[in-house]
């Protein structure tokens, strides 16, 4: 496979890991004093215990498994708000798959369609267009989740219903932007990131200047990095010399995807549909300020939150963490996965009581399924 | 036997099945005549099968009995249908027991409304896999639920078959130092299946591995007359047989990224998707372990027929962390692989 292959090649990987090594050397990064550097985005997280990275890697870098799972960042009300939408007997609720596990306080929505309601599983919110067009006795819904990779394609569906004038489709809308929680970050008085890796994909929609920021007021490198392992290795790299050479810019390792200025189409529609909110609960960070995004007042016929009253239009929203979950302290960096007193016990892939165990990308999850052996060791 | 050609003159009426074809009258009677026994034809006229086997009567002989439903949609693929993963599914499982099957019986619920002709071709691919395999078919029931309360034919197969004096394959008798072997190329059904339903718009040409392997398995332990342990990796992949046979055996087991027969197709496929292959349901895929004396013994043999034409080892198993399976991957880390938590693809069998 083209594209694939020539970035997971073992010889490659050597070479790097021998540069790593020296500057790690150079730094003088040890296990007990390591180099902490973020990988913001859930796909890095879930990349680098599939290839086993952490374990390839001296042991004077520390990875810390950033916010950047959008489904391990929604409050468990988010999800209690999409149960009640999809228990209306006239709604066809459509979502992504990875949502339909998640705990709400009630049930999750896999419990909730078990329950008879009728929730189904699509890959686009096309395909949930194409539902509502097929039934128009019917409300149908899709669950807008995910960061500046998703939005793009809500916004082109919301558009797409208003063109067609469809008035049974609207977007439960829960979409997040990356910048913000980054500097909540950086602002909090625990910070020990010396560094990030930064998301590929949510770049490739919004470039690597909305990251400028992070070199410029906090002084700390950050490289946009691609997914295959030899990516991740390069970034780390680049990361690392910055660090050593005393340097803090914004680097793109994954130009051969993403253009430093975005994709304009897709910038267009997202700010043509949505505006910021004022402010968004993150599971396990709290209210970030701008951190999440409304649809605006002319879509207004396609948001759900309007048509059913629910959301924050709706009052206080916040819902207690379940008793014992760590998630948070885990998404900062404060304690490592297997940390938690929940963890591989409470709280397994099987039965998650935290979020951070439900996506394959997120931090707890990505250690039970692939990293568990050091955990045990 | 001629296959599929009813009795003449026919007195089923239409084509497709009504809730009468589930009434316990007469219509019952001329679609069970006519499209089930005319082709299975099951010995005597008694509701039960009454059944003798020279191999039963050996001294310290045992008795092999297992049972398993089947859902899969669509009824038909490329590769197979319904009727012949529900064949090859019993026959496996009495296989990778050591058992040498020799009959079935065959439920069927059938949705009303479902066409004649699709029931004809699956019993007509239930006996030709059934021969194939060398079991016969000497028992049924049909039954007709409402539109809606099922979808075209749920199949029911339950197998008894007898493993032979002093054969003792066990998921639990792996010790460290065997060798794990697979038979052939991962993932094929799970991605034929994916394909098949048409909600990704992919466009293959991968084909599901259903096949029985009771043949295979019979020429290993020929050669290999020390072969441990074998299952047939279905439901859950590889990885979910491997993570049974570890627990239940007390071993670590240690596979190779770089060995997995994978055609490019499947791995491209679950590039796309964010599969991962070693969860993909096969049909008619075994792993095995076999001591590391007689692997290649093992693979020779294998190798011979056309169900083993692939056949490879993958892996190890080991002493330390036993219960867990780990990779080494093609980059050269280590990974835990773990069982399948939740449902990959419902209805895949």
């Amino acid at each position: 496979m083209r594209y694939v292959e020539e970035f997971r090649d073992p010889k490659a990987a050597k070479a790097v890991l021998a540069a790593i090594q020296s500057v790690v050397d150079d730094i003088g990064a040890t296990k007990e004093k390591p180099v902490h550097i973020m990988e913001i985005c859930g796909g890095h997280t879930h990349a680098i215990f599939r290839y086993g990275l952490d374990r390839l890697t001296p042991d004077g870098i520390e990875f810390i498994h950033g916010p950047g799972c959008p489904v391990c960042v929604l409050p468990m009300s988010r999800i209690d708000e999409c149960v009640e939408i999809a228990e209306r007997p006239e709604v066809i609720f459509t979502t992504f798959g990875d949502a339909m596990r998640v705990p709400g306080t009630r049930k999750s929505l896999m419990q909730a369609k078990a329950d008879g309601a009728d929730i189904r599983m699509v890959y686009s919110p096309l395909d949930a267009l194409e539902i509502a067009r097929r039934n128009p006795d019917r409300e149908v819904v899709f669950f807008g989740l995910g960061f500046e990779t998703t939005t793009p394609s809500t916004a082109l569906s919301i558009q797409q219903a208003s063109r067609e004038g469809l008035g049974n489709f609207t977007v439960f809308c829960n979409h997040i932007t990356v910048p913000p929680p980054i500097r909540a970050l950086l602002n909090d008085p625990y910070m020990i990131l010396d560094g990030f890796v930064g998301p590929g994909h949510v770049s490739m929609v919004i470039g690597v200047h909305p990251y400028d920021f992070i070199a410029e007021e906090f002084g700390k490198p950050i490289v946009v990095a691609g997914f295959e392992p030899l990516d991740l290795l390069q970034s780390v790299l680049m990361v690392l010399e910055q660090i050593r050479d005393g340097r803090a810019v914004v680097e793109n390792q994954y130009a051969r995807v993403v253009p430093d200025d975005g994709n304009p189409v897709s910038i267009a529609a997202i700010n043509d549909v949505y505006e910021p909110r004022p402010s968004f609960e993150w599971r396990g960070l709290g209210e970030i300020d701008e951190s999440g995004l409304r649809i605006r007042d002319r879509y207004q016929a396609f948001d759900a939150e309007a048509k059913f009253g629910v959301g924050y239009g709706a009052g206080e929203r916040s819902v207690q963490e379940p008793e014992g979950c760590a998630c948070g302290q885990v998404m900062t960096g404060r304690i490592k996965p297997f940390q938690c007193p929940q963890y591989g016990t409470g709280c397994t892939p099987e039965m998650p009581l935290g979020a951070l165990m439900v996506s394959s990308e997120g931090a707890c999850a990505a250690y039970y399924t692939y990293g568990a052996l050091e955990a045990a060791e | 036997m001629n296959a599929a050609a009813p009795l003449s003159p026919s007195r089923l009426r239409g084509d497709r099945v009504t809730l009468a074809h589930g009434g316990g009258g007469k219509a019952m009677r001329d679609l069970i005549d006519e499209v089930f026994t005319c082709v299975f034809q099951p010995p005597g006229d008694e509701d039960q099968a009454r059944l003798v086997d020279a191999a039963m009567s050996e001294p310290g002989a045992q008795l092999a009995f297992t049972t398993d439903s089947f859902v899969v949609s669509p009824v038909e693929f490329p590769g197979g249908d319904i009727g012949k993963i529900a064949v090859c599914g019993t026959v496996n499982d009495l296989a990778v027991g050591g058992a040498k099957p020799l009959w079935l019986s065959a439920a069927f619920i059938i949705e009303e409304g479902c066409e004649i002709a699709l029931l004809r071709r699956v019993v007509a691919s239930m006996q030709k896999e059934a021969t194939k395999a060398g079991v016969r078919i000497v028992t049924g029931d049909t039954k007709v639920v409402g539109k809606g309360q099922a979808d075209k034919v749920f199949v029911t197969t339950s197998g008894v078959g007898v493993i032979p004096p002093g054969r003792d394959i066990r998921a639990n008798a792996i010790r460290p130092g065997d060798v794990a072997i697979v038979n052939g190329v991962l993932g094929d059904h799970g991605a034929a299946i994916l394909a098949a339903r048409g909600d990704m718009a992919l466009s293959t040409t991968v084909t599901s591995d259903c096949q029985s392997l009771n043949g295979l398995i019979e020429a290993v332990l020929a050669a290999a007359p020390g072969l441990r342990a074998c299952r047939d990796a279905t439901r859950g992949g590889l990885a979910s047989s491997l993570n049974e046979m570890a627990e239940a055996s007390s071993v670590g087991i240690e596979i190779e990224e770089t060995a997995l027969p994978l055609r490019t197709e499947v791995k491209g496929m679950c590039e796309i998707l964010g599969l991962d292959p070693l969860y993909l349901a096969n049909e008619g895929t075994l792993v095995l372990f076999v001591p590391e004396a007689e692997a290649t013994a093992a693979l020779t043999a294998m190798r011979a027929l056309p169900e083993g034409r692939d056949a490879v080892a993958v892996g190890k198993a080991h002493g330390s962390h036993p219960g867990r399976v780990t990779m080494r991957t093609a980059f050269g880390g280590q990974r835990l692989v773990d069982m399948l938590v939740g449902e990959q693809l419902p209805r895949i069998c």
